[in-house]
């Protein structure tokens, strides 16, 4: 008995443990249902039963979660089943994700494509499988390579030249680019477009990221400490915005500030004048329009662009149009 | 004391012994099973697959084992490395970045300087052995705890991938690998499929062999004794004889050697390699190796709980997808699988520790 006792007390404990940890899973599955089906499972199964894979490269901020958003509308809207995932920036996570989908059989394939070349061939094995595919935000000159229907975001270099040239006309002469995600190319085609139309000094920065957003805004602030002849910042994110917009306050900078995407915030500061403007993508469509249109796909064989990418922007908000945009945005739709 | 239970020098040849030895005695098998460090590492990886074979379909057909087996190959190769080094009672935080400089090199080797696919290998896998050097020395050297060495080692590979690369191609990618000679052998042994139609990737067979060897290694050769010597108490290993710094250096050594194969790897297959490619991931190893029953404090653990921490990773990860689940609670389930491993791992050496006595 001496012996026995405490294994079998052991056996118990460590079941107990396991069985915490089901019900635990069990409770974020509950979670992320009421997330994603917004608590009323009951518009899921209605309509079709097709289940759409939406898998991005987003990161879980502010700007890939109205995407997110536009994604979970949409399913819910036509009675899909959406399976979101997110591969925060890592190539080969979303290549592995994408892989995940063709076993798991999925009707339609929706993916951002940073990185054309990392996720060709798990994009081939699913059009292999006759999986259609549409590529979202990323992915404008590869998505007919990858073998995708088409393609739904905005052309990086022309959003890059007409947020270049904005801040030139707002008189700008020296201008800091901010990078916030080592691995994007096309934050680098935004920063090379913003130069093509800007027309004037412009300088790439990197920061840290979104991830330690306090960090970011004190490598801001040391830039413009450091060179007051720097008269423009163009942030490529909503909250490397917010940081940069904080910067320049705390370097008692007068530079004009410019940004891509929107958050409320942002929208905020673009309706007192603290930021010149945002380009706006418009994300929410980028996740909406290709649930749609891959639903469309497999219903009735339709096929949207002609061939050629569906636009989603850029369009400028500025402060004229800023208070209509304002309210959309706080509820996480722009 | 793990580290006698883990390998047991071989009886004394021939000899039978007459006087029993406490630390001889015979245990029950119970016991035995207790004391190894991969049980809590094993119970979750069962508890972990049943779950998600429960729950999602997909994840029980051949096809989904392929799927998570892909995620924790490239990561449990690593892990047990890790795994290797912590149980030597050090630290390698530069290990993520180390797979993306190697990738980002072969990438450069190839594209940029013309070199051929495999002597580019080699390069790139003497270079990493190279980091490798650096960090054992520098952490020998200065006695400085290895977390802030390979710390800052981990922030100038960082900073060398992303300012190199840029400096070299003008993007934060090197592509084309798949158009250079040689791609195609190297890519059969490094990151081809096998087994149609499910398409297993090759390294998985890498990450069976690695932690296999390993094992032996720690079990059944005498550097794998002196791996545990060094990281339970390096006076006391080098007052018996045991060349610490070798043993420790070593071990840097093959830590950044097995990320220029994850780099490699990672490279042939996806053909291209960002700049950020590996960053953050040190962390997953360390959790796959400590879920698998590594002490922060060196002198236990076992590589086949590592390549077990890494499998759950693995299940969890693609488990998550399969589900339909809320990608937004993944982490959250991440640290709830690591704490109760950890937990689990803490009970059951308490228990088998106190039934010893």
């Amino acid at each position: 008995m001496r012996r026995a006792r405490p294994w079998a007390l052991l056996l118990l404990l460590v079941l107990a443990l396991a069985g915490a940890g089901c019900s635990t899973a069990a409770d974020n599955d509950d979670g992320g249902d009421d997330q994603a089906g917004g608590g009323d499972n009951v518009d899921l199964t209605q309509g079709s039963d097709l289940t759409i894979a939406v898998i991005t490269h987003g990161d879980g901020g502010s700007f890939w979660a109205v995407a997110k958003r536009g994604a979970e509308d949409a399913a819910k809207d036509l009675g899909v089943t959406l399976k979101y995932s997110e591969s925060n920036n890592d190539a080969q996570q979303q290549a592995q994700m994408i892989e995940a989908a063709v076993t798991d059989k999925v009707d339609g394939l929706a993916v951002s494509a940073p990185d054309p070349d990392a996720i060709s061939s798990a994009v081939r094995r699913a059009v292999d499988a006759n999986i259609p595919v549409i590529t979202l935000n990323s992915g404008l000159d590869s998505f007919r390579d990858l073998g995708a229907l088409t393609h739904v975001g905005q052309t990086e270099a022309i959003a890059g030249e007409a947020a270049g040239k904005a801040l030139a006309d707002a008189g700008a002469k020296k201008m800091v680019c901010v990078i916030h995600e080592q691995g994007n190319i096309g934050l680098n085609d935004r920063c090379d477009g913003a130069n093509k139309g800007f027309g004037g000094d412009v300088e790439n920065m990197q920061v840290k990221g979104t991830s330690d957003i306090q960090t970011t805004l004190t490598e801001i602030q040391s830039k413009l400490q450091s060179d007051n002849s720097i008269d423009a910042v163009l942030a490529l994110n909503p909250d490397i915005a917010i940081a940069a917009r904080d910067a320049i306050k705390g370097a008692s900078s007068d530079a004009k500030l410019g940004t891509f995407d929107l958050s409320g915030d942002v929208i905020k500061s673009v309706a007192n004048g603290e930021i010149q403007f945002a380009v706006d993508q418009q994300q929410y469509l980028q996740g909406y329009l290709p649930v749609q249109m891959l639903m469309l796909y497999k219903r009735n064989l339709s096929t949207v662009g002609g061939g050629q990418p569906v636009l989603t922007g850029p369009s400028l908000v500025t402060k004229e149009n800023a208070s209509q945009v304002q309210e959309l945005a706080e509820n996480g739709l722009r | 004391m793990g580290g006698a239970a883990q390998a047991k020098p071989a009886p004394p040849s021939g000899k039978p012994v007459s006087v029993v030895d406490d630390r001889l005695s015979d245990v029950s098998l119970v016991t035995k099973l207790l004391r190894r460090p991969e049980l809590g590492a094993l119970i979750g990886a069962l508890a972990v697959g049943l779950f998600f074979a429960a729950t999602a379909e997909s994840f029980r057909t051949l096809g989904g084992v392929a799927n998570w087996t892909d995620v924790a190959s490239t990561l449990g190769i690593m892990a047990v490395v890790v795994a290797l080094l912590m149980i030597g009672g050090e630290f390698d935080l530069s290990a993520g970045a180390m797979t993306g400089t190697s990738g980002l090199l072969l990438g450069v080797l190839v594209t940029e300087w013309g070199l051929s696919m495999w002597p580019a290998i080699v390069v790139t896998v003497a270079f990493a052995a190279c980091v490798g050097l650096f960090n054992g020395v520098m952490v020998m050297k200065t006695k400085l705890p290895s977390f802030i060495v390979t710390l800052a080692t981990f922030f100038i590979l960082q900073g060398l991938n992303l300012g190199v690369t840029k400096a070299i191609t003008g993007t934060v990618r090197v592509a084309g690998l798949v158009d250079v000679p040689g791609y195609e052998s190297a890519a059969t042994l490094f990151s081809s499929t096998f087994w149609e139609p499910y398409k297993f990737r090759i390294s998985v067979v890498w990450w069976i062999a690695i932690t296999l060897l390993a094992t032996w290694v720690l079990a059944r050769t005498r550097f794998g004794n002196w791996i545990f010597a060094v990281g339970g108490d390096a006076n006391a290993a080098r007052n018996v004889g045991v060349p610490v710094q070798r043993v420790k250096i070593s071990l840097f050594v093959l830590t950044s050697t097995a990320a220029a194969l994850v780099g490699t790897m990672i490279a042939l297959r996806l053909g291209s390699i960002q700049a950020g490619q590996g960053i953050g991931e040190e962390f997953t190893y360390i959790i796959s190796a400590v879920v698998g029953g590594c002490l922060l404090t060196g002198g236990y653990g076992s590589a086949i709980g590592a390549a077990l921490g890494a499998l759950i990773v693995g299940m969890a990860f693609i488990g998550i997808q399969f589900s339909g689940w809320n990608t937004d609670w993944r982490f959250l389930f991440l640290g709830v699988i690591l704490l109760m491993a950890v937990l689990v791992n803490n009970l059951v050496r308490k228990s088998a520790e106190g039934a010893r006595r």
